[in-house]
């Protein structure tokens, strides 16, 4: 990756899995720009962008076209191009991802979709124009998008129409020789999941009934990021590609994994 | 008890970057020792993985102070 120079967006702190792409890329000697949202997360960001020696920082609101803008315009002064862009940015109301999805109300319905997924698209727009010597865009997803998983909710309908979007994207920009794909990581325990109910109870049962039998690390995910990001991949484009101990192969819990209940169940009285 | 305080009172110090001697039995996360939201998340994940136990989301909202982080932790060790 030496020479290319690349977007990073959604990096929350050392558990992110865009930390694991970051580290992942340096390491491939690719230079780095990183955006975050708000004082609350610069603090964060600053210092893992010192350790990799990030040299573009910007602020940015992705439900803003003008902060998205001011992003790109940065870049475009500063380096004149971009080689890649990853997204790693996604956000629900907590208080919707548990329970029933049926009760979502139309407010997160819409901050859920703008965020988590028409950002991705309103950055790919921008990034094309950079990307003058072809490119590569990468999102993150989750099985949640192709089949029910507990609490995911509306979160998973906006994964869902993320990885649409990636198909799309990557017809509209591929005649430019710009490739866009996802990952669709399993699940691992960062800030976001912290959001999500049962969420232990999510990472036991993918440890137990995963055919490598264990869960991923940021620096796995980072490992294959790299992969799609580089020119490794380079004939890959529109994939959903699964990072996660190959789970979504799996139809039946395993017959040596152990019964078990979350703990909201065990609580109600359940098994 | 002891050992326990000692262990969750340097992941306060580490993480908040904050004296010492200002992490006191009735130290607010947010309050006393300029935690954010995101920093009371971060300290629950630091907890779990030093102390190999689950804080359920619900508990986690009652851990308010740095003597509830030291009883929770002690009674769920």
């Amino acid at each position: 990756m030496k020479g290319k120079r690349g977007l990073i967006m959604g990096l929350a702190n050392d558990k992110s899995i865009a930390w694991g792409i970051a580290k992942a890329l340096a390491a491939e000697g690719a230079e780095l720009a990183l955006t975050y949202q708000g004082d609350a997360f610069r603090k964060r960001v600053v210092p893992l962008a010192d350790e990799l020696g990030v040299t573009q920082m910007a602020d940015c609101d992705v439900t803003d076209p003008a902060s998205i803008d001011a992003v790109f315009n940065q870049l475009e002064e500063a380096w004149g191009g971009l080689d890649f862009y990853v997204h790693a940015i996604g956000f629900s109301d907590k208080s919707e991802l548990r329970g029933r999805y049926v009760d979502t109300s139309p407010e997160n319905f819409r901050m859920s979709m703008d965020i988590s997924v028409y950002s991705f698209t309103a950055c790919c727009q921008r990034a094309e124009k950079l990307m003058k010597n072809g490119g590569s865009c990468l999102t993150l997803t989750y099985l949640g998008a192709e089949r029910v998983m507990p609490h995911y909710n509306v979160m998973g309908v906006a994964k869902a129409a993320l990885e649409a979007s990636v198909r799309y994207l990557a017809e509209d920009l591929g005649k430019d020789g710009v490739r866009v794909n996802a990952i669709s990581a399993g699940p691992i325990k960062t800030l976001a999941a912290s959001g999500i109910g049962d969420f232990r109870y999510i990472l036991k049962w993918n440890e137990y009934n995963s055919p490598l039998r264990r869960t991923v690390t940021i620096d796995e995910v980072g490992q294959s990021a790299l992969y799609l990001l580089s020119d490794m991949g380079r004939a890959v484009t529109g994939e959903v590609h699964h990072v996660d101990s190959g789970y979504h192969a799996v139809g039946m819990k395993a017959v040596d994994a152990p019964d078990m209940s979350p703990p909201s169940k065990a609580k109600e009285g359940g098994a | 008890m002891s050992d326990i305080s000692d262990r969750v009172k340097k992941i306060v110090v580490e993480h908040l970057s904050v004296e010492e001697d200002k992490v006191k039995e009735n130290a607010s996360f947010i309050d006393d020792l300029g935690a954010d939201s995101l920093d009371t998340v971060e300290l629950v994940m630091a907890f779990e993985e030093e102390f190999g136990i689950e804080i359920p989301d619900d508990a986690a909202e009652t851990i308010q102070t740095f003597g509830d982080a030291v009883k929770f932790i002690t009674e769920a060790a």
